[in-house]
């Protein structure tokens, strides 16, 4: 076994750094701190922000890959040389839902098929029936697996609790235990243990059942469904944040020296950004991807796997809605820079003889930090609910890839069935619903809380 | 004995369970001026929105009652008060700037109101705003109707919005601070007009400003509000003679600057002379955007700042004096002239070699909320200069011990190194400002304003400092103002500036006293006076 | 107003220069001619001169940006970015890779795009703005809070989401309206308002709640007190006042759109089987089909830039405070 890492992987990680990194180096300034404290007074940007460290969780765990050469020994005794395979830590806690794949659909807890197959039973008689599915046990009802899937999930929530508790109490535990219990905290500690509660129990269960069942079905060549569902939060996840992290440079750049400079800079900088804004969004994604597509089916030596290929294109199409979607940010960096370079403490800087790049970092920046901050958490939804428009286009992720994007897509081409097909639909909707209002409503309150205009 | 128009009784207001009035109570009679006066926060403002109804959702009346000719104006359902506003109380705000639909013509918002209230037919209105734009005193009253606000200079717009108000022939004017934002001359003419307009229809005013010389200038009843409270209320003479409340004793004295005792020299020496100094704006127009002209922001300007004293640079907004400190900064591109400082001209001179002379010359400005970076402690924003100009100590715990000195000396607290601006007052902002361009121990100060954001009572603290600096440093001051008020107790020498011109220049005694130019004896008759009583 | 107009188009050409070069740049560097030869011919044995007779015959032959075997000003011109751009700039669009002729195409799928994106654009704007008018009104109160919860919920969910409910409920279901299609004349109706009261509904939590903040800034002017303090009731001082200054920073937003409506939705009309520009665009980006999506690129910043303009104009007929 040996650790792989993809470029996507590399980059999320350098992001976790990054973000680590600033956290602590801004953690040092009281102000800071406060306007933090602010925004998690809410309850729902508590809870919210609970949901999103779940779906980070999730990334993260997708997001550590390893290379399998060893031999393994079938159940039958024989040894069994399986095909060199990436897989993450993800893959390896849902292996068992890899293994079980169904011939081709089946509902949720389904034991059977679908749709009717032709059947050949004993005496040699062909009739139409639904066949059994292969990986569902028979042994145990529902209620009674639910029943200890819960009790798991609450001892689970309860640890996790507990220790969170142990951390802040520092002796006082019972005290502290009640404040937060009642209410009485200055964070709303009580909501977020209540969200850890439902997500751990919820989890807990989808996961215990998944053994036994296709928690949400299978589609057409019988994958599980939700194991679908909970590989596409990588590439939602990232597309999200790694386009904002790679255009966010570039846009501050950009937008501080045009307002800052002036003259023939910021003549250029405008001309660039009215160029790429005046092309509609979608087809330059589409050209961009189209002749990415081109250029890799050129250079099939770029890529060993199809993970990577899959993987390279990820990083393309990342790249891509980076280049289209940095120039709304870029404008308004230009605009507020242009303030605040007239206000006085600029001009009492430049007294001081103070250097451009110092009055930038020092006097610019953390200005602007407010504007930066909301338009990462605003991009970050409108780009989850654009990879689903995208791969529906065709302009998307690989369609080898797992993305909610594919998963619609795929569901689409089914709809005429009678009855439907809704699973599939269903669960990337349902996934991809949570993610995005939890950002949305997360982003809410940062703004109200950031934007000087609200004070 | 005249009927009383407006009673407010024992008038409470809250906003989150904080009192902002505490049981306010006056009467405003027939025919009479009464002033309300108060620093910011005093709540005279609430006051008279109290009375308009238009208190803002989060603050709502505790107890009290206001009756307009005996009528209770809080029983009022919504649609009557809506009646009273405009008709029976009218009122015109301080910024005109911002008060004006910008979007409707200046016409179209005084009709508008003779509309609701009057229901004239559209001839009848249209009359009855140009004899209304006539009685304020617009030039051509038929065409300024379909002005747009923006078309309209600061006086103008104030004058619209009193023709707004006088329309309807209300009972109560309310005046709240409808002068502040004017420059002196055409505060002049404004308040001449209220006057005059009071006079002939025998108006009642609520007055309110926190400017003591307007005050005994229009009002005839006044009284004194500090955090919610009426402290005294007098005639206008009794309460010029003889003030009972200490507040309101300081208060008449910060608002009184006498001129301070100092010595005459009649040749001091020069620390910074400007010679010939042209600062020009290109004006760009036209199909390639081609420099067609220039706006002279300052043409021609000599003026020389004695060492060890104060210069007055005096003039109205747009006279391009705070130009003249930003150009002696090397912060405007000069287009002629010289800026000679220890026999250099700074005006040649390249940003690197311009360095050394920055530690010399420092700044301080007017608005003391964009002065201050929000997001540095008060220690690094004092720091930063001393850092880039290499001045004292280089170790960052003697830095520290250093900004420490340096904020006792400006009356502040040490612990006050680690706070951030937002959480200091206006005057306790400024006196950052002043640490910070005390710090690296210049030898000139551009103060730019530094006192017309503030109270009178933090602006008398303000200049005392200024002064104690002054005197144990001997540090020079350029002091650039529009407020005629304070030159004598601030400064040695004035120089008055027009359009970009100095008018005027020499000792404050001569100019004061005795002015040669035309304009600083208008100035100087504009500017509103207490009566030296006290 | 009029050497103003010039003067913007003639900003514009050099923005249209930027988009064909980035367009260019995309699709012949990375995908040269001779790679666009190899996979039009798609023989199996492909000869060099089999390449060079199709580069000639399409008019590839030429070098990218500059030809060294010309002289003067042709080095620049005789060049095939030159070419090329000149063709789209006489909105000489070729043909497409079925070798149809795209300018006469784009005019005939024009007119179905436009029968879905006007309406859907009109009644979102009316729907949108008066919702926003009516939260201002009743500012603060249960209806207010409750329809912006209902908003934030509204955005979160995917587009496709709608579109599909949608089908499932109305044409699947219910069976009031053709799953998809498109005829000619007064008959579309029936398939046009399925996804127009979609692409309304989908539009319905980011317009409201964009409007809402507008109308909420300006609420908070001088101006608005004072027009109170004159008398105006609130409903008036709401359409008056702040609905009129409420207008110029919606038309910043709004106007620009209006011509690239043309373009059609991509996912709308796919979907419905409109046969408009916007499923022509996914067609042609399914196929591979790089001389029309070039052509939609085009096309579509040159609306862009006609709505900016448009912006410009529409801005000296509300804002008395902006001259040309």
């Amino acid at each position: 076994m040996n650790i792989v890492l993809l470029w996507t992987d590399m980059l999320v990680w350098i992001l976790v750094i990054v973000v680590a990194i600033w956290g602590l180096f801004i953690s040092r300034s009281s102000q800071v701190q406060k306007q933090w404290h602010t925004v998690f007074k809410s309850s729902i940007a508590m809870a919210s922000a609970i949901v999103l460290l779940f779906y980070l969780l999730f990334t993260l765990l997708d997001s550590v890959h390893m290379h399998f050469t060893a031999n393994a020994t079938a159940s039958n005794g024989q040894t069994v040389q399986y095909k060199a395979e990436t897989v993450s830590l993800l893959d390896l806690i849902f292996v068992h839902n890899l293994k079980s794949t169904e011939r081709t659909y089946s509902a949720p807890f389904a034991t059977h098929e679908y749709s009717k197959s032709v059947i050949v039973d004993d005496k040699g008689v062909t009739r139409q029936g639904y066949l059994p599915l292969r990986y569902v046990s028979k042994k145990g009802n529902l209620v009674e697996k639910s029943l200890f899937a819960v009790l798991v999930g609450l001892f689970i929530s309860s640890l996790i609790i507990l220790l969170h508790l142990f951390w802040q109490s520092s002796g006082n535990f019972k005290s502290v235990f009640l404040k937060n219990w009642k209410a009485q905290s200055v964070l709303p500690w009580r909501t977020a243990y209540l969200t850890i509660i439902f997500l751990v129990v919820l989890l807990t269960w989808l996961y215990m059942l998944s053994f036994d069942y296709h928690v949400l079905g299978t589609d057409k060549v019988g994958g599980d469904v939700l194991y679908q569902s909970f590989k596409s939060i990588r590439t939602g996840v990232l597309i999200g944040i790694l386009t904002t992290l790679i255009m966010l440079p570039v846009a501050v750049l950009l937008g501080v020296s045009a307002g800052l400079f002036g003259g023939w800079v910021d003549d250029a900088i405008q001309y660039l950004y009215t160029t790429l804004s005046s092309i509609p969004g979608v087809l330059l994604i589409a050209a961009g991807v189209l002749s990415m597509q081109v250029m890799m089916d050129a250079h099939p030596s770029w890529f060993e796997t199809t993970l990577e290929r899959s993987d390279l294109r990820l990083l393309f199409l990342i790249m891509i809605l980076g280049i289209t979607s940095w120039t709304g940010l870029c404008r308004m960096l230009r605009a507020e820079t242009l303030r605040i370079s007239q206000m006085e403490f600029v001009t009492a800087a430049k007294a001081f003889g103070v250097g451009n790049l110092m009055i930038i970092l020092r006097h610019i920046v953390p200005n602007l930090m407010h504007i930066i901050l909301i338009s990462v958490v605003l991009d970050f939804s409108g780009l989850v609910l654009a990879e689903a428009v995208l791969s529906y286009v065709g302009v998307g992720v690989d369609p080898t890839m797992y993305s909610w994007g594919n998963m619609i897509n795929q569901a689409r081409l089914e709809m005429a069935r009678d009855p439907m097909v809704w699973w599939s639909l269903f669960s990337a909707f349902v996934f991809m619903f949570i993610l995005v209002l939890a950002a949305n409503l997360l982003s809410d309150r940062i703004q109200t809380v950031l934007d000087p205009r609200n004070k | 004995m005249m009927g009383s128009i407006l009673k407010v009784e024992n008038l409470s207001l809250t906003a989150d369970k904080e009192k902002l009035l505490k049981a306010v109570s006056f009467e405003i009679k027939k025919g009479e001026v009464f002033a309300l006066v108060g620093e910011s926060g005093s709540g005279k403002s609430l006051t008279s929105l109290a009375i308009m109804r238009l208190l803002p959702d989060a603050i709502s009346v505790s107890s009290g009652d206001i009756k307009l000719r005996n009528r209770s104006l809080f029983v009022l359902p919504e649609y009557q008060m809506q009646k009273v506003r405009g008709k029976s109380i009218a009122m015109i705000f301080q910024e005109p700037m911002s008060a004006l639909n910008p979007v409707m013509t200046v016409g179209e918002q005084v009709a508008e109101v003779i509309k609701i209230h009057l229901g004239l037919k559209k001839d009848a209105i249209k009359k009855k705003v140009i004899s209304l734009f006539e009685e304020v005193a617009l030039k051509d009253p038929k065409e300024r109707y379909h002005w747009y606000p923006h078309q309209l200079s600061g006086g103008q717009k104030q004058r619209v919005m009193i023709a707004i108000a006088l329309a309807c022939e209300p009972d109560l004017l309310i005046a709240d601070e409808p002068t502040t934002a004017l420059d002196v001359t055409i505060q002049a003419q404004v308040l001449k007009l209220l006057k005059k307009i009071q006079a002939e229809r025998k108006l009642s005013i609520l007055f309110i400003t926190h400017d003591m010389a307007v005050v005994s200038q229009m009002a005839d009843h006044i009284a004194v509000m500090r955090q919610g409270e009426i402290l005294e209320q007098a005639v206008c003479e009794v309460f010029f003679n003889a003030p009972r409340h200490p507040y309101t004793k300081k208060l008449l004295k910060d608002a009184a600057h006498r001129k301070e005792g100092r010595e005459k020299k009649q040749h001091t020496e020069r620390l910074l002379e400007v010679k010939n100094l042209k600062v020009y704006f290109p004006i760009k127009k036209g199909f390639f955007q081609r420099t067609v002209g220039y706006v002279k922001a300052v043409d021609s300007v000599t003026l020389s700042i004695p060492k060890g004293k104060t210069l007055a640079l005096v003039g109205e907004s747009g006279s391009g004096k705070s130009t003249i400190g930003r150009a002696i900064l090397s912060l405007v591109p000069i287009a002629g002239g010289a800026v000679i400082f220890e026999k250099q001209n700074l005006a040649r001179l390249n940003q690197t070699a311009l360095k050394p002379y920055r530690r010399k010359i420092q700044v301080i400005f007017q608005d003391p909320f964009s002065a201050l970076n929000p997001r540095m402690t008060i220690g690094n924003i004092i720091r930063e200069g001393m850092v880039s100009l290499g001045v004292g100590p280089k170790e960052r715990t003697l830095q520290d011990v250093y900004i420490k000195e340096l904020l006792l000396k400006v009356d502040l607290k040490e612990a006050y190194i680690h706070r951030y601006p937002h959480e200091f007052s206006g005057g306790q902002r400024q006196r950052i400002g002043i640490a910070r361009a005390l710090a690296v121990k210049p030898e000139l100060i551009i103060c730019d304003e530094p006192t017309s954001a503030l109270d009178v009572s933090v602006r008398a603290q303000i200049l005392t400092l200024l002064r104690k600096l002054q005197q144990e440093s001997g540090v020079s001051y350029l002091f650039i103002t529009h407020d005629l008020s304070i030159v004598p107790a601030i400064a040695d020498e004035v120089a008055v500036m027009k359009e970009g011109k100095i008018v005027e220049q020499g000792s404050v005694s001569q100019v004061m006293e005795n002015p040669q130019h035309s304009y600083t004896q208008i100035l100087l008759a504009s500017a509103p006076k207490l009566p030296y009583i006290i | 107003m009029f050497v103003y107009i010039i003067r913007r188009v003639l900003y514009a050409i050099p923005i249209l220069i930027g988009v064909n070069l980035i367009t260019f740049m995309l699709f012949f560097m990375v995908n040269s001619p001779d790679d666009m030869a190899r996979a039009q011919l798609g023989a199996k044995q492909i000869t060099p001169a089999m390449i060079c007779s199709w580069k000639v015959e399409k008019g590839y032959d030429k070098p990218l940006f500059i030809n060294h075997h010309a002289k003067g000003m042709a080095m620049v011109t005789d060049t095939l970015f030159v070419q090329e751009s000149l063709k789209l700039f006489r909105f000489d669009f070729g043909f497409s890779d079925a070798n149809r002729d795209i300018g006469s195409d784009i005019k005939e799928r024009m007119w179905p795009s436009l029968a879905i994106a006007l309406p859907t654009f009109l009644i979102a704007l009316i729907t949108n703005i008066s919702l926003a008018l009516l939260l201002v009104l009743f500012r603060g109160s249960v209806l207010d809070t409750g329809m912006m919860v209902i908003a934030v919920m509204i955005m979160s969910i995917s587009g496709l989401f709608y579109i599909i409910a949608g089908q499932v409920i109305f044409s699947k279901i219910w069976h009031w309206v053709p799953i998809s299609g498109y005829e000619e004349g007064w008959s579309s109706i029936k398939f046009i308002i399925l996804p127009v009261m979609i692409g309304v509904f989908a539009g319905m939590g980011a317009g409201v709640r964009w409007y809402r903040s507008i109308f909420l800034e300006q609420i908070n002017q001088d101006y608005v007190r004072t027009a109170r303090a004159k008398g105006v009731s609130e409903i008036k001082v709401l359409f008056r006042h702040v609905f009129r200054n409420g207008m110029l920073p919606i038309l910043t937003g709004v106007v620009v759109i209006i011509p690239s409506l043309f373009m059609g939705s991509l996912v709308m009309e796919s979907f419905f089987g409109i046969p408009g520009l916007g499923s022509y665009t996914i067609d042609a980006i399914n196929a591979q089909d790089f001389a029309i999506v070039k052509a939609m690129v085009f096309l579509g910043s040159v609306l862009y830039i006609v709505g900016l303009i448009l912006t410009d104009i529409s801005y000296t007929l509300f804002d008395p405070r902006v001259k040309l």
